[in-house]
Order: structure tokens, then C-alpha cells, then sequence
């Protein structure tokens, strides 16, 4: 029933820099299926965005996809040619970035921009494809669609050109649309609607999403799975409910502590997690959240596998091995695993 | 947008004015004397004074600025001490052969200067960028005057192709005739030009090229060709309307330098002799007129700013 859209194998981006290598994705491994929300979290620089670039083949010199296989619809997409390429970006896989300030051109009018791509990837004649651009507009909630059409990007705030950036990537009926943080540089209210706009869009098609955030309140509102990135790698993967509630890597727990709940009358202390994310030029073997875990042990300086929770739910983390747990549980004091200790 | 045009018409009056005055302090200044050029060897001392008192030299300097002053005003731009010709229509007679070098090397230098000024910038340090900027920094740091001899000594005397100098051959009257004249001036100048124009369009792609909206259009489906000519090159030619804007003056000034060398009889090589001969009305006339070209080349930069830019409104 549920068909496989997209799967990343084993994915390794690097940057050449200055200063060395800096391996910004390691062996990541995803899958999304049509018609899911995949959420993906982490801090800044624990490889989200730069494993959404390689979705959409837009990693440029200097940097640089090393492995790892990325299939989507049962095509490789890893050996594909620029020009085949160009045939899916906006088309079949589409991409809504962070900063709706800078996405737009600003000598370029609304109109320009939508009927662009219209004309490109659907063959539409110039005045079919501005009626097109009329209706997306119209269907991302602008009003006066027709003299909007006019208008340049710097006629519109924050919130009105991230409608246009959610029009553009639609325009085509795309089966994937990445969404880059869309919300993090808008207004707490104009993200809520934001992202009402993305569920309700979502809902009346049979897209699916991928939703790059570092804030887990916006996953838990639009997402039915997650994958925690941190130091470049998944560290846990699982359904919403998985993760929010029985988090199995100490760095989701941390996530999850460090997000304000809302109770009424009990004000509570947000738990921040110590120390900062790894250098990711020569990065140091083992589990790259080592250094600011709380659990941390000698068995950490190797990379842990991937350990199956449950359907579906996988962290990696030693402390889900099943020798590790036997040792835990024989001394004194136990630790670890639960989500909700450390009030 | 009219009442910008018209203050700014208003503002040049002024202007104009403290130029003619900087322009006539300085060729009074200058050493020499424009009434020796009469001078032959059996003239009487009298006879000399009697030219000088002629051509109004004997006053006192404040007095033949304002005498010339009030004859502006009434639209005459005075009498050539050389010649005796009208300044007005010296200028007016020798504009075409001007204005016509200068468009053509001007425009050939921007269709020049656009293909190549985008391929380094979106080439950068590859090594089309490295020969374009070769060919830039060699054009901008070559003399005029050595690279125009050098062409002539190649295309004129050596292989005969082009005519040595001047515009017309005696007795042609011939359209071919004339252009056939002006390539090589025409090369000289467009080959100025468009190393510095290539330099900004250059740096322009390349900070373009490093924008957001560069890599969503990526995102979108475009080539790179889509993006350099639909989306960035408007983008990068803003810095050359103002270039253009300021060549204004020199469309019809035109280049003294090249002008003189090819013998091209327009306002350079005529604003040359002038200034050898002290001849200070014809030297004000060409001064004030770039000064006004100059003032409404930059005006028309910036009406057409707010055109080719939507950000910028020119109504304040």
C-alpha cells in the first residue's frame, strides 16, 4: 500500500575547506514513503540541510558527494546527468528554503518567478501559465492574486513570499517537497500559518514531505516520523509518538528536555544540553554525541550500530545493546533510558 | 519623477557657472600668451599691442570673464583667438565625427563586455577567467596613445588594410570610406572601455552568482545558463548604466588622446589645438559642455536606475 519514494543509503558529504575535510553528512540513511511527513531535527551544522541539498543533487564544489546511493521513485539519482537532473528539481522533487527574504530575485516580479517554472517543467504558453500562476497564488492564500502578479519580492513580507515560495514548489505537482526550516525566519504567528498552509496543502494531495526544523514543536504539529541528526549522522529514527515519548538516544532525550512544555501553574526549569556539537573537520571515532553525553562510557569511543526498538524505531546508541543493559542493571545505581529522569 | 528632472536641470545652472569660473582662473593661470602666435618676426611693438587690445586681452582678467559672461548669456559662446571662428560653430561642426567614434566604440565595448564580463564571473579562476582578465588588465593598463601607433604601424603601414589617419579620403565621399577610417580609432577606444567594463560586470557575476536566490533557482530546474542571462545579468548591468551615464561627456568631448593620434577631426584633437594655442574661448566652450553632458549623463543613469532596478524609486 504505502509505496517507497525516496530512499538514502549510506550518504557521505564532505567539504573541502582550508582547514581540512569537513565531514558535514556520515552515512546517513533515510527512507520516505508517499505521503508522510519525515521530520528532520537538529542543532545547526549537524548536516540536515546539507543532506536536503544532496536530495536535490546541490551539493557544489566545494563540496563533495563522497558515497551512498539516493533513490527516488526507483531511479538512482546519484549518477544522474545535469541535464536530467534539471528535470526533476522543481518538477518531481521540490525544495522551500529557510529565508524567504533572500529566495526571491528582487528585479524580477511574483509573476516572473512562478510562471518560470511553470512554463519550464509543464509546457505551458505564457498566458496559460500566468492563469496557473493566478490560481497557486490564490490556492497559498493571496488575495488580489492578479495585481500581486505585478508586484516585485520587496512589495511582500516575510510571510506573503514564503506563500510564493510554497506556490512555486507546488507549481508542478511535485511528488517530494523539502521544506528547509521553512518557518525559523518568520513571526511565531505567521509560522502557524505557515505551516497550516504546508499540512493543509499536504492533505489534499498525496505529497510527501520532508521538514528540515530544529524546533520539535513544529514536528510534533506536522509530522508523522523523525529522524534526530546530530555530528552528521541519524542518531534516532522513529514515529512521532516513538520519539516524543519513548526516546531511546540520550541526545533526543536532551532535545526533548530542552523544549518549554506548556502545564498550567508549574513553572519548570528548561534542562539545556552541556558543551557544543562536535568539529566535524577530523571528528573524533565513535558516537559523535560522546563528549556531551551524560551516559557516556568507555564502549562509546566506538560508533554504535543502529539497534531496532521497534517497527520502525532505531537509535544509535549503546545503551540499547542488550550487554550493556545487563551491565547497567547489575550495579547499584541505575541509569539511563527513560526519557523522563533527571526533574 | 518630472519635478526630480526638473531640480536637477535647475542644479546644473549653478554648476555650470563655478566651472566656467575654475576653467577660466585656470587657463589664465597658465603660462604663455595667446597673442604670440601672431607675432612675426617684423612686427612693431605697437602693431602687437594693437592685436592684443583687438582681441580684448588688454583688460583686466575679471573683465573678459565677464564680458564673456554677458555674451553667454546672450548665446554666443565667443570667438576662437586663432582662427576667429564662432566656438559654437567650431563645437557643432566637429559633434558627428565625435559622436559617432565614441557610440560606436561605446557600444561595442558593452555587447563585448557583457558576454565576457558574465563567462569570467561565472568561470571564476578557471582558465577562461584568468585570459579574460589577462586581456582586462593588459587593456587597462596599456597607454592609449602607444597601443593606437602600435595599430597603426600593423594595420596601416605594414599590411596596408586601413587607412593611416584622419576620417575621409580627399575626394571620397563614401560612407565605407568613413568607417573604414574609424575602426581602428573605434578599436582603441571600445578596447579601453571594455576592460574596465568587463572588471565590474565580472565582480558583479561573481557576487551575484554567491546569492540566495541563485540556489533556489537551482532548486527549481534552472540551467546555469538561465540563471546567468535571465537572473543575474540584470543585475550586473546596474554598474554599467552609471559607467555609461559618465561616458556621456566623453561621447561628445571625445577622447583627446585618440583623436589626436588618428588626426580624427572631432572635439578632442579641436580641444587639443586649443589648449596649445591658449585659445581660451574655444576651451571653456568644450569644458562647459562636457560639464553639462556630465550632469545629464549621470541624470539619465539615474532615471534609468529606477527602471532597470524596481527597488529604487526615484520619486523623493
Amino acid at each position: 500500500m504505502t509505496r517507497r519514494l525516496l530512499t538514502v543509503e549510506d550518504l557521505n558529504v564532505s567539504f573541502e575547506t582550508r582547514d581540512g575535510e569537513n565531514q558535514a553528512v556520515r552515512g546517513v540513511s533515510l527512507h520516505i514513503d508517499q505521503g508522510e511527513t519525515l521530520g528532520i531535527v537538529g542543532e545547526s551544522g549537524s548536516g540536515k540541510s546539507v543532506t536536503a541539498k544532496s536530495i536535490m543533487g546541490l551539493i557544489a564544489p566545494p563540496g563533495r558527494m563522497k558515497s551512498g546511493r539516493i533513490e527516488f521513485a526507483g531511479t538512482d539519482l546519484a549518477g544522474l546527468e545535469e541535464k536530467d537532473w534539471r528535470r526533476i528539481r522543481g518538477n518531481r522533487i521540490a525544495m522551500v528554503f529557510q529565508d524567504p527574504m533572500t529566495s526571491l530575485n528582487p528585479v524580477k516580479t511574483i509573476g516572473d518567478h512562478l510562471t518560470e517554472v511553470i512554463r519550464r517543467h509543464r509546457g505551458l504558453g505564457k498566458a496559460e501559465a500566468r492563469q496557473e500562476a493566478v490560481r497557486l497564488l490564490r490556492e497559498v492564500g493571496i488575495t488580489e492574486p492578479e495585481r500581486r502578479l505585478r508586484q516585485y519580492p520587496h512589495e511582500f513580507s516575510g510571510g506573503m513570499r514564503q506563500r510564493v515560495m510554497i506556490a512555486m514548489a507546488l507549481s508542478c505537482q511535485p511528488e517530494l517537497l523539502i521544506a528547509d526550516e521553512p518557518t525559523t525566519a518568520l513571526d511565531v504567528t505567521i509560522q502557524a500559518q505557515i505551516l497550516d498552509l504546508l499540512k493543509q496543502l499536504k492533505d489534499q494531495s498525496n505529497l510527501s514531505v520532508v521538514l528540515i526544523t530544529h524546533d520539535l514543536g513544529v514536528v510534533a504539529q506536522v509530522c508523522s516520523r523523525v529522524a534526530v541528526m546530530y555530528g552528521g549522522m541519524v542518531m534516532e529514527e522513529g514515529t512521532v509518538e516513538e520519539i516524543f515519548y519513548r526516546p531511546k538516544h540520550p541526545y533526543t532525550q536532551g532535545l526533548l528536555r530542552s523544549v518549554p512544555q506548556r502545564k498550567s501553574g508549574y513553572r519548570e526549569r528548561l534542562v539545556p544540553i552541556e558543551g557544543s556539537p562536535p568539529d566535524l573537520i577530523d571528528p573524533p571515532a565513535g558516537c559523535p554525541f560522546r563528549e556531551r553525553c551524560p551516559h557516556a562510557m568507555a564502549k562509546c569511543a566506538q560508533l554504535p550500530p543502529r539497534f531496532e526498538i521497534g517497527p520502525g524505531h532505531r537509535a544509535m546508541c549503546w545503551l540499547n545493546d542488550e550487554s550493556v543493559k545487563e551491565e547497567l542493571a547489575a550495579r547499584p545505581e541505575p541509569q539511563g533510558g527513560a526519557a523522563n529522569e533527571g526533574r | 519623477m518630472r519635478q526630480l528632472i526638473v531640480r536637477r536641470l535647475l542644479q546644473t545652472i549653478p554648476l555650470l557657472f563655478f566651472v566656467s569660473i575654475a576653467c577660466f582662473a585656470l587657463v589664465k593661470l597658465a603660462p604663455g600668451d595667446p597673442v604670440l602666435s601672431f607675432v612675426t618676426p617684423n612686427m612693431h611693438p605697437e602693431d602687437i599691442e594693437r592685436i592684443r587690445h583687438h582681441l580684448g586681452l588688454d583688460q583686466p582678467a575679471y573683465m573678459q570673464y565677464l564680458l564673456w559672461l554677458k555674451e553667454m548669456f546672450r548665446g554666443n559662446l565667443g570667438y576662437s583667438l586663432v582662427n576667429h571662428q564662432p566656438v559654437a560653430h567650431q563645437i557643432i561642426e566637429r559633434i558627428p565625427a565625435t559622436a559617432g567614434l565614441m557610440g560606436s566604440a561605446l557600444l561595442l565595448a558593452v555587447l563585448i563586455a557583457i558576454p565576457l564580463g558574465l563567462a569570467a564571473g561565472s568561470q571564476r579562476n578557471r582558465w577562461a577567467d584568468k585570459l579574460i582578465n589577462l586581456i582586462s588588465y593588459i587593456g587597462i593598463s596599456i597607454p592609449i596613445f602607444w597601443l593606437a601607433i602600435m595599430l597603426i604601424y600593423l594595420f596601416a603601414i605594414q599590411l596596408h588594410w586601413l587607412p593611416v589617419m584622419g576620417m575621409r579620403t580627399i575626394g571620397k565621399e563614401s560612407a565605407m570610406d568613413v568607417i573604414k577610417h574609424g575602426i581602428l580609432p573605434c578599436s582603441v577606444l571600445a578596447f579601453s572601455f571594455l576592460s574596465t567594463y568587463v572588471r565590474y560586470i565580472r565582480s558583479g557575476t561573481i557576487g551575484q552568482l554567491k546569492e540566495e536566490y541563485v540556489q533556489i533557482q537551482y532548486a527549481f530546474g534552472s540551467s546555469k545558463r538561465i540563471v546567468l542571462f535571465r537572473h543575474v545579468m540584470k543585475h550586473v548591468l546596474l554598474p554599467i548604466i552609471t559607467l555609461l551615464g559618465m561616458s556621456m561627456a566623453e561621447l561628445v568631448t571625445g577622447a583627446i588622446v585618440t583623436e589626436t593620434v588618428f588626426s580624427w577631426p572631432g572635439i578632442g584633437s579641436l580641444g587639443m589645438t586649443a589648449v596649445k594655442g591658449l585659445d581660451y574661448p574655444v576651451i571653456m566652450g568644450i569644458t562647459l559642455l562636457s560639464a553639462l553632458l556630465l550632469i545629464i549623463g549621470n541624470l539619465l543613469a539615474d532615471i534609468l536606475y529606477g527602471f532597470a532596478d524596481p527597488r529604487i524609486k526615484t520619486t523623493r
